[in-house]
């Protein structure tokens, strides 16, 4: 459970351009006709797989304590569930009273 | 560190404290993008978000924000090693790059104002203000802090010692970036 040593700067700088790598995709699939059919799920893997590598790396989670991946990850699953659960029951709502 | 502040489970008690606040603001700010997404395409009347956002613009804020997080990390690696000539320089980039990012959220929110997007203009506006504006003010609360961090190592009161308090600040600066990764996906690229 103890905390370790970090990542070397080396890896900071890989991260770092993997973020910049993946932001350039995110950004020539949005303009990107051909892929409008699976823009949202395309960009939402996308987005977690950044937030990841900034987490992991660059807030040492890789490399810390389970505890502090507990903290974070227990409120992070909960609003998660709370931004799915919201759009059920408004979507859920709305197709009711609109029949669609 | 200096005077340090172990748990039972030897774990620093303020670095512990610190992912918790964290783990609270996970749920602040997946309330603000639920209130966005359960809102969005419902305005009545313009602008709406595909006449108005501006993603070139937006793109280079995203990189501004990823590099000032990279520029964090070494100033962190920096200060754990004793090069604070390093440190100081790596803290000073970090602080830039925040405030050329809420320079470009000011011209946004500006343009967006001349372009008839107020507060309470529609829907989209009053979600989009609250939501980026509540990144803002974290951004804006996380520059003066990095800039406090940069004076006392002016002053020689910022050594190895004081790596946790660095490493602290980190934590909060790449947690506002984490969330500008995910309202750069939501907000603009998925109108």
């Amino acid at each position: 459970m103890s905390e370790q040593a970090h990542a070397t700067t080396g890896t900071y700088l890989r991260v770092a351009a993997i973020l910049v790598m993946v932001t350039l995709i995110e950004v020539g699939v949005f303009y990107v006709p051909a892929f409008h059919t699976v823009l949202v799920p395309v960009l939402l893997v996308l987005s977690a797989f950044k937030f990841a590598l900034v987490v992991m790396f660059y807030m040492h989670l890789k490399f810390d304590s389970r505890f502090f991946a507990f903290l974070f990850g227990g409120p992070l699953l909960l609003a998660l569930a709370v931004v799915v659960s919201l759009l059920f029951i408004f979507y859920g709502a709305l197709r009711l009273r609109t029949g669609v | 560190m200096a005077h340090a502040h172990r748990t039972s489970m030897g774990l620093d008690s303020r670095k512990m404290a610190f992912w918790a606040f964290i783990g609270s603001e996970c749920l602040l700010f997946g309330s603000l993008i639920s209130t966005y997404l359960v809102y969005k395409g419902r305005s009545l009347v313009g602008p709406y978000p595909h006449e108005i956002l501006n993603i070139p613009f937006t793109s280079f804020s995203t990189f501004d924000l990823l590099m000032s997080s990279l520029a964090m990390v070494l100033a962190l690696a920096a200060v754990q090693r004793g090069d604070m000539k390093q440190g100081k320089l790596w803290l000073l980039v970090t602080a830039l790059l925040g405030l050329v990012f809420l320079g470009g959220q000011f011209w946004e929110f500006s343009h967006f104002v001349r372009e008839g997007l107020g507060l309470t203009t529609n829907l989209f506006g009053s979600t989009f203000y609250v939501l980026t504006g509540t990144h803002g003010a974290h951004v804006t609360v996380g520059v003066i802090w990095l800039l406090t961090l940069w004076v006392q190592a002016l002053r020689g009161k910022l050594g190895p010692g004081q790596a946790m308090t660095v490493e602290i600040t980190g934590l909060y600066w790449h947690f506002v970036d984490v969330v500008w990764i995910v309202i750069f996906t939501v907000v603009y690229l998925i109108q």
